[in-house]
């Protein structure tokens, strides 16, 4: 530790902090651009400069690290001239277009002009401009306003692990771009726009609709992925205009993931305001009335196991939990929450958690991902794993299809489950080396588990974390990876077939007679057996409305007070953030006014009491914000079934950007998607 | 008293003989290398210390004392590197280049014993990329040298393992900033680095690294041959030794000439360079050490002498020892603004107040030049300089407004004459006639 004093306050912090970070600890504010804390130290910018005792020069204090009796000022003459200084370098070639510019009002450059800057320039020459760059269809660039500070460039490098972005140029003529024009190979490329202290990386879908004060936020979960990133939907009116990331060190740090901060323009189309009722073959609108009357009057009669559930990827525990009372009040145990058809063993939780936790990736020193491809499955995640391995403490390995691109390095064991049989038998050097680790980590991709061999890959997985010690009463390194933001809260909840249920296959099959589809839009409708009366209720008209014979609409998650688990069992509420559209409305509360149609009484006529009720069937649903963190005492392993097949694993999302019923209605996901998935355009030498 | 030819360390300066190895032994080149090698690493650098040393590169920085800044041990097994600066692209100075392709067996052996001196096993020479047939040369005098067994394993017979590789730039000049250098050398574009940690602890790929200029490390031989006192008997005490200077410009004989430190610039130019172009009295102004260091007035001209610490109490620096000389016919605004036109184009626009402050400064310039500016503009000039000067990563934008800076202090007048005769030749001229 050392002893600084800053302004004449002392304080203590450890060797090698950066002057910058003492004065943080001592609550000065120091004005920076380029300095940004996740990022490496460029110290380009030098509006941190500071006034050290005995130093000739003020030092740039994001660079500088601290030394034991080191006196600093940060208020001083010189370092007040030095701050308008910069500032009015960094002014002079600025256009100075606030009025018209997206980040006015919420702008770095802006905010410290006035804080720190003169009230006027003396610059009369002519400006700089610059030629905009295309950086693809989600980060919109006005490079005039750049003032070259290398975030972007250090974030797409360091961060998302695609060293696309630099500069060109020398001196005044340097440009932020790369070099050759083409769209940022990442999925994270929005947090650009978060890190760009200027308005020159901006939002495409967002300019020129909003100003920052117009809008109202609310705190919330982004449910497009499993991670569970902490989300603020800003909105004006009726509409979500934007969602950025809120700051959670143990989920998203405070990054996000493109297809959770851009889909959200499918909120508004596509969508399922009023009820419908098919009636000779044709759906027709009806009132809520009628729709829960003829439901009521098609399943009057129908015993308990004639009738099924099925709960979607983005459902809210609090609808699934609802759901599951109805049905057990009907008589039903027929439920399924995995669409995919995902061996997952329910009994106990440790079977399908990412029970390292996503933190506890920084804690790791081997890691084996089997069947799955976390830059598409959770790319904020899978930052997270490129950020251990570039601390060069990580060694990663996996099985799967051989070309990925992780942006990092990872070694290929093979396609199938052979090479989890390899590293069983430990043939394969790797199973030494996960043996070795301190804290060794497998992650099983659910796409592993959703295949004919799912229960015995799980099984395998289990076995194999056991077996390399990643089974301790200090840490559990088995995890799974999940897809969607819904499916653990509906597995959490229970919404697995009961003693004698049926499971979705069975229920397609002709099992049951009537089907309730809560937002399940993940299996093709086609598969269902003809003549079963199907209810959907949901919030986009998707791929299983088509086949509904009475239409439900639902409230998508930024609508709704929700309850969602992420992949690691982390418990987090999201906030209404608008109404949902037209009749629309909350999930549980449609599924309550169903049940008194139907003649039962559902024990709960608050949000409260279904909380409540959650809480008494699972009480981890108590630990809001938090997860049961920690090792594990019990390794018995997950039910085994069948045999390992050598089928190759497939990815479990094909395309990034229209992975769920949201972005599928996305006019923006679908231009991601056409854009990314073109084939690369021929070199002129091929 | 001038220095005598006995006494000149670079005995091939002017390429009258032969570089090849056979002739720079016969100069005294890798003369008893393995003896003074033999002498251990702790001798050397002593030596160097009280030879007083100081770099040649243009910041002066003692030579013997940088050098015992790299470590002795490596618990970590990091390789220590040497790397010579040779991209040298400061305006007026051009002594290196001769070094390279008249003599380059002097800075070949230096590398070797600078080698030992810090415990460097490779030495890297970043040759400046304009320097193609200079590089030729180079190149072809290392190969002479590993072949006649002076470099490789066992260099010279020392027992010391040096191998030495040429790297041409590709023609920045901000690489030749030390940290820059590496930065190119390892591949990557030209741009400073932050310091601390300094090179000697983290440099090239992370090892340990001293840079040392060209001449630095070809005086080492010949010091440590004749002795420290031998080197220290000429000019002022700190600012010892012989050091070839650059002089051109509107002198009668421009040359680069070998002579004693502390020479006065009169003697200096008057002796070796034929004098001032009509006359001393025609002086106007002279940049003692190369683009980067302020001008000085003719006054101070007269009896400054050329080292470091006399230039320094002008406010200005000895530099890379490049005397450019400046009649009374130049244009003296429009020179500094050709150099504040160089350094806007050179900045690697890193730091905001050299890439900003360079452009700002060179535009303000350029309308000094025509006089199409107020008088207070002047001081909005010198005011930006001073904000650049000091708040950046590297020492380029000091060297880039220092000229500007010496411009405004000596010859503020001259400024404001220009200005004054732009007005009155835009709003004080007779009414034009209609026949005009």
């Amino acid at each position: 530790m050392a002893k600084v004093t800053i302004d004449g306050i002392e304080v203590e912090v450890p060797n090698g902090a950066s002057v910058l970070q003492a004065c943080e600890a001592a609550g000065k504010e120091i004005p920076r651009f380029c300095y940004h804390e996740r990022l490496s130290v460029a110290g380009n910018c030098r509006m941190c400069l500071v006034e050290v005792e005995k130093a000739p020069k003020p030092v740039a204090s994001c660079a500088y690290p601290v030394a034991d009796g080191m006196k600093v000022f940060t208020d001083s003459p010189m370092v007040r001239n030095a701050r308008r200084n910069v500032m009015e370098f960094l002014l002079i070639n600025h256009p100075l277009d606030c009025p018209i510019c997206d980040q006015g009002g919420e702008c770095d450059l802006q905010d410290q002009a006035v804080a720190y800057g003169r009230d006027a320039s003396r610059y009369r020459e002519g400006k700089r401009a610059v030629k905009d760059k295309y950086l693809g269809p989600l980060v919109k660039t006005i490079m005039t306003r750049c003032i070259q500070c290398t975030r972007c460039v250090r974030f797409a490098t360091e961060v998302a692990g695609v060293p696309e972005l630099g500069a060109t140029g020398r001196g005044e003529d340097m440009q932020i771009g790369t070099y050759v024009e083409k769209a940022l190979t990442t999925e994270l490329s929005g947090n650009l726009i978060d890190v760009c202290p200027v308005g020159a990386l901006t939002s495409r879908p967002y300019a020129f609709v909003a100003r920052p004060w117009e809008l109202r936020s609310a705190d919330s979960i982004d449910v497009l992925d499993a991670q569970g990133v902490n989300i603020r939907v800003d909105t004006r009116g009726p509409e979500v205009l934007r969602i950025l990331p809120r700051t959670n060190e143990d989920v998203n740090e405070e990054w996000m993931a493109d297809r959770g901060r851009f889909s959200f323009d499918g909120l508004k189309r596509k969508r399922l305001d009023r009820p419908w009722i098919r009636q000779d073959g044709k759906l027709r609108p009806a009132s809520w009335q009628e729709a829960l009357e003829h439901i009521a009057a098609k399943l009057k009669g129908l015993p308990g196991d004639r009738i099924g559930a099925v709960a979607g990827d983005l459902v809210d525990a609090e609808s699934a939990f609802a759901l599951k009372s109805l049905m057990a009040a009907l008589g039903s145990r027929n439920l399924d929450c995995r669409q995919d058809g995902a061996r997952i063993d329910g009994t106990r939780r440790e079977h399908y958690l990412f029970n390292s936790g996503i933190a506890g990736i920084d804690e790791a020193d081997a890691l084996l991902i089997i069947g799955s491809n976390p830059r598409k499955e959770a790319p904020v995640l899978n930052a997270r794993i490129r950020k251990k391995w570039a601390s060069g403490t990580l060694a990663v390995a996996h099985i799967g299809p051989r070309d990925i691109e992780l942006t990092y390095n990872a070694e290929h064991l093979g396609e199938g489950a052979s090479a989890l049989n390899a590293l069983l038998d430990g043939s394969h050097a790797f199973a030494k080396l996960l043996s070795e680790a301190k804290r060794p980590m497998i992650i099983l991709g659910r796409g592993a588990v959703a295949r004919e061999d799912g229960a015995a890959v799980l099984a395998a997985a289990w076995a194999l974390a056991n077996q390399v010690g990643a089974l301790t009463p200090e840490w559990n390194g088995f995890n799974m990876l999940h897809l969607f933001g819904g499916q653990v809260g509906a597995l959490d909840a229970g919404f697995l077939p009961g003693e004698g249920g049926q499971d979705l296959a069975g229920m397609l099959s002709g099992g049951v007679d009537a089907l309730w589809l809560l937002g399940a839009d993940g299996f093709e409708p086609g598969f269902i057996a003809p003549g079963t009366f199907v209810v959907y209720q949901g919030h986009h008209g998707d791929r299983a409305a088509s086949r509904a014979d009475v239409i439900l609409p639902g409230a998508a998650y930024t609508e709704k007070e929700g309850t969602y688990v992420n992949t690691e069992g982390r418990v987090q509420r999201g906030r209404l953030a608008i109404f949902p559209p037209g009749e629309a409305k909350e999930d549980w509360r449609i599924i309550r006014a169903a049940g008194a149609a139907l003649g039962v009484d559902l024990p709960f006529n608050t949000l409260e009491d279904v909380r409540a009720g959650m809480v008494a069937a699972n009480p981890v649903f108590g630990l809001v914000d938090g997860r049961i963190a920690g090792g594990v005492t019990n390794t018995r392993g997950p039910q085994a079934g069948g045999t390992l097949s050598d089928v190759a694993f497939k990815p479990a999302i094909t395309d990034y950007w229209l992975a769920d019923s949201i972005s599928r209605a996305s006019e923006v996901m679908a231009e991601c998607s056409r854009i990314y998935n073109a084939p690369p355009l021929a070199q002129a030498a091929e | 008293m001038a220095l005598s030819d006995k006494d000149r360390i670079f005995t091939n300066l002017y390429g009258l003989h032969p570089w090849n190895l056979r002739e720079a032994m016969r100069r005294g080149n890798w003369d008893g290398t393995a003896a003074i090698i033999a002498k251990g690493r702790d001798w050397i650098i002593e030596e160097l210390k009280q030879s007083g040393l100081r770099g040649r590169g243009g910041a002066g920085f003692p030579t013997g004392m940088k050098w015992s800044f790299m470590p002795k041990s490596s618990p970590d097994g990091r390789p220590s590197y040497l790397v010579v600066n040779c991209d040298e692209s400061e305006p007026g100075t051009c002594k290196d280049r001769d070094i390279i392709r008249h003599d380059p067996h002097t800075l070949i052996e230096g590398c070797l014993i600078a080698g030992v001196g810090m415990g460097a096993h490779a030495g890297y020479i970043y040759v400046r990329g304009e320097y193609f047939n200079e590089h030729v040369v180079l190149q072809a005098a290392i190969d002479e040298a590993y072949e006649a067994g002076l470099l490789g394993k066992n260099a010279a017979g020392t027992g010391w393992d040096f191998d030495l590789y040429v790297h041409r730039g590709a023609g920045a000049y901000i690489c030749g900033e030390e940290t820059a250098l590496i930065e190119s050398l390892e591949g990557k574009k030209g741009m400073p680095r932050l310091k601390p940690p300094f090179p000697a602890a983290v440099g090239l790929y992370g090892c340990p690294t001293t840079v040392n200029n060209v001449e630095t490390i070809a005086v080492v031989p010949e010091i440590l041959r004749r002795g420290a006192s031998w080197f220290a008997s000429f000019g002022r005490p700190k600012n010892s030794g012989t050091k070839v200077f650059c002089i051109q410009g509107h002198v009668n004989k421009p040359c680069n000439v070998e002579a004693e430190m502390s020479i006065p610039m009169r003697e200096l130019i008057e002796r070796y360079a034929g004098g001032v172009r009509g006359g001393w009295d025609n002086l106007l102004a002279v940049i003692p050490g190369g683009s980067s260091t302020p001008l000085l007035p003719k006054s101070i001209c007269d009896d400054v002498l050329m080292d470091f610490d006399a230039l320094r109490e002008h406010k200005s620096g000895l530099g890379t020892a490049a005397v450019i000389v400046m009649d009374k016919s130049t244009d003296l605004i429009k020179a500094i603004a050709r150099l504040a036109q160089f350094y806007k184009h050179e900045s690697c626009g890193q730091c905001t107040p050299c890439r900003e402050g360079m452009g700002w400064q060179k535009r303000l310039m350029d309308r000094m030049v025509e006089g199409r500016a107020d008088v207070a503009e002047i001081d909005v000039l010198e005011s930006v300089t001073r904000q650049i000067e000091g708040h950046t990563i590297c020492a380029l934008a000091d060297g880039g407004v220092w000229p500007v800076q010496g411009l405004i202090r000596h010859f503020r007048p001259m400024m404001e004459e220009r200005i004054a005769a732009y007005h009155a030749k835009k709003t004080g001229g007779a009414m034009p006639l209609a026949a005009e």
